[in-house]
């Protein structure tokens, strides 16, 4: 008996040490990650700090004096806000319209990529990765890289701007689309097959009932986003609400009403969009 | 005869849907076709037409690929320079020239162009040798230009006014004015790409350039010759790769800083906005207005108010992308820490731990998947948001990009940054998704 016990004392003994030295080397490693990481957002920081214009510290003070001006000015000119918010509605809507065709066009081009780059249902399985390699072309050019060219060429307009956010659109969710057909089921397919329907009927009456709901949530989700991505090409210079805000913010003091009636407009179609998209989507989730 | 009656009604709702669906099947594709046609005329697209400029795009595509050399005849001084681009930093030394071009002395030069084109020049007057059409002489006069041509018409390949004459062939451009004769030749690459013209690497071979960097013979005695070759690269004036390296960086720079340090913001907020550790519904009311009202005003005009307060650069566009993205966090985390499992923090509890620890050891590994996920996912996004960015506040690629676009002249920079900024997005994609597997995989395994 007196064997047992001092024959089990040292083996837990040993179990308790080699698991506190699991826990220390754990520990430290986990120490040393959030030094790295520390390290790192520290010296960030101040390289980004050192190559800015302004430095953070004198900065930090006047960073509500711009809009404490263009509140000011607003505040002066408040009765005139309404008006310039129906002056500038025209390019809200302009704004609206890129994103809504970029997305609508992005969206068919997605249906067609992604139907073409799931295994199974691809017309072409050979090339898949053909499909798959272009769309993450598609989705890594930022679109001001193709909206910037293309002004150069057709000049400036709504459509450099629809054209690049629709090619981006046509990437990110093709991506998405591909991952929700792998989940739809065969059999409808088979059956469509089996009385000779062409790889297009297939694909139309078989498919894309099944997953629609899905289409329709993350179309959804992207033209919100896309409301955004047409506000900054508009600011780059392809027209829409984006560029009138340039054009009164470059003007300076004097203008800041109209930068006000911008800031509103634009923020209120935003949360618009978003509680309207997230509402629908909601919806069309839970009945999935 | 019961039963047919039971049919009956059934039937005749089935039709209806079938009615129904089948109008819901023509009238969406409708929609979108009247839409179309809707913005086939507010965006004014059959204009678009008239607008677009085809000649634009020629020179898009033919610049991307190739280059053009200069040689220029002074014709009010006299003297011949030869430059790449036509710029400064591109031009050849006095004397030296390109294998198809022929200096005799300071003022006659004798041009060889493809396809057997020649050009010679001599002091005032310049003669084209084109194939297949004859000699063209060329003089500037104190009014203008003299122009004497083999036929009697002028071909429509030549573009002859009083003061200026241009002969624009497959095989190159020649312009002359009163004040100057250009010969401009095209190149197939992207010259000077790796040494520039003062260089004394340039126009040296790749296996001799490897036999340089092994030899101990220094070229530039200041350096070793790998040391000067990199030197040389690095601080190349016509592509400029060592503002382009630091460009890339800061864009990257912007997208870690801000995602991160949104991070860092919102996970406290996200907690206190959370319904199972924030028993005041108003506070988590008040921060989830907050995060709804910081999304909402959405990156470009968190750009420009911060660009005003620190002026362009780096650190604008992250705190840009901070700030927003501090929003987009804040609702992600307070959803996923409404969604954790209670049990686990009990057990914390049960063992004597006090508020903090519970968080750290209860909750925060329940929800770490998660959250490093969508970080993950958003500092590849972010990646490219700044590339935009900067070009609206004036830092990293996306500056050098605007930049390049809008002197309209140095389309193979366009390229060269286009395809930069294409490899940087697709390899913090690869990078953000091998990471995103590692950690989903790793939380299936148990922690």
């Amino acid at each position: 008996m007196a064997d047992v016990i001092t024959a089990t004392g040292p083996t837990t003994q040993r179990v308790q040490d080699s698991y506190m030295q699991m826990v220390r080397r754990k520990r430290m490693y986990g120490g040393i990650m959030m030094a790295l990481f520390v390290a790192l957002m520290v010296s960030g920081f101040m390289l980004a700090d050192s190559r800015n214009a302004g430095g953070f510290w004198s900065g930090i003070g006047n960073i509500f004096q711009f809009p404490s001006e263009v509140l000011a000015e607003a505040g002066e000119k408040i009765a005139l806000l309404p008006g310039l918010m129906v002056k500038f509605l025209p390019s809200l809507i302009e704004t609206i319209n890129i994103a809504a065709a970029s997305t609508l066009l992005g969206a068919l081009a997605a249906i067609v990529l992604s139907l073409l780059s799931t295994r199974g249902l691809a017309l072409w399985p050979a090339l898949i990765p053909v499909f798959r390699r272009l769309m993450d072309m598609m989705r890594a050019i930022p679109e001001i890289v193709i909206a910037l060219v293309l002004i150069f060429i057709m000049g400036a307009g709504p459509v450099p701007a629809m054209i690049a956010i629709a090619i981006h659109t046509a990437g990110a969710l093709g991506k998405l689309f591909s991952e929700v057909n792998e989940n739809a089921s065969l059999k409808p397919v088979e059956g469509l097959q089996s009385v000779g329907a062409r790889w297009s009927q297939r694909m139309v009456l078989g498919v894309v009932p099944q997953v629609a709901p899905n289409y329709l949530s993350y179309g959804l989700l992207r033209f919100e986003i896309n409301i955004r991505a047409s506000a900054i090409l508009g600011f780059v210079g392809s027209g829409g609400i984006g560029y009138d805000l340039k054009n009164a913010f470059s003007w300076g003091q004097g203008r800041y009403d109209e930068v006000a009636a911008i800031f509103l407009l634009l923020f209120g179609t935003i949360v618009f969009f978003d509680q309207l998209s997230g509402h629908y989507r909601n919806k069309l989730v839970g009945r999935v | 005869m019961a039963m047919l009656d039971a049919t009956m009604p059934r039937e005749a709702a089935a039709l209806a849907l079938f009615r129904r669906k089948r109008l819901i099947a023509m009238a969406v594709p409708a929609v979108i076709l009247a839409y179309f046609v809707y913005i086939f005329f507010a965006f004014d697209i059959p204009g678009l037409a008239d607008r677009a400029r085809m000649d634009n795009a020629k020179i898009l595509v033919a610049d991307s690929y190739s280059y053009k050399t200069h040689v220029t005849r002074d014709n009010r001084n006299g003297g011949i320079s030869i430059a790449i681009e036509g710029e400064a930093k591109g031009a050849y030394a006095p004397g030296a020239a390109p294998d198809w071009v022929q200096l005799n002395g300071e003022d006659a030069a004798v041009i060889t162009l493809p396809r057997d084109h020649r050009v010679e020049i001599a002091g005032d007057v310049t003669r084209v040798t084109v194939p297949g059409y004859g000699v063209i002489v060329l003089q500037p006069t104190a009014r203008g230009v003299d122009m004497d041509l083999p036929t009697p018409d002028v071909p429509d390949w030549i573009n002859a006014a009083a003061n200026r004459v241009m002969i624009t062939t497959d095989a190159g451009r020649i312009s002359m004015t009163r004040a100057r004769t250009e010969v401009f030749r095209y190149s197939f690459g992207w010259e000077l790409f790796w040494f520039t013209l003062d260089s004394p690497f340039h126009g040296k071979s790749l296996g001799d350039l490897a036999g340089l960097a092994l030899s101990g013979e220094r070229v530039v005695p200041e350096r070793s010759n790998i040391g000067a070759m990199v030197h040389d690269v690095w601080n190349n004036q016509m592509w400029r790769h060592k503002d382009v390296v630091w460009a890339i960086f800061e864009t990257i720079l912007m997208a870690f800083l801000g995602t991160m340090g949104a991070a860092l913001i919102a996970l406290p907020l996200a907690f206190m906005a959370a319904r199972n550790f924030m028993a005041l519904g108003t506070v988590r009311f008040a921060l989830r207005r907050l995060f709804d009202f910081v999304r909402g005003v959405d990156g470009l005009i968190w750009t420009i108010i911060l660009s005003r307060a620190f002026g362009p650069g780096p650190l604008t566009g992250a705190l840009a992308i901070l700030i927003t993205d501090t929003g987009g966090f804040g609702k992600m985390f307070s959803e996923a820490l409404e969604n954790v499992d209670e049990k686990q923090i009990e057990g914390v509890q049960s063992t004597g731990a006090k508020p903090l620890q519970r968080y750290r050891f209860g909750v925060i590994p329940q929800i770490m998947p998660i959250l490093a996920s969508q970080v993950l996912y958003y500092l590849e996004s972010n990646t490219r948001s700044a590339t935009v960015i900067g070009a609206i506040t004036g830092g990293g690629i996306g500056l050098l990009l605007t930049q390049a676009i809008i002197t309209q002249k140095d389309w193979e920079e366009v390229t060269y940054y286009i395809v930069l900024i294409v490899l940087m997005v697709m390899v913090m994609d690869t990078l953000s998704g091998a990471l995103r597997r590692r950690l989903i995989k790793g939380d299936g395994s148990g922690h």
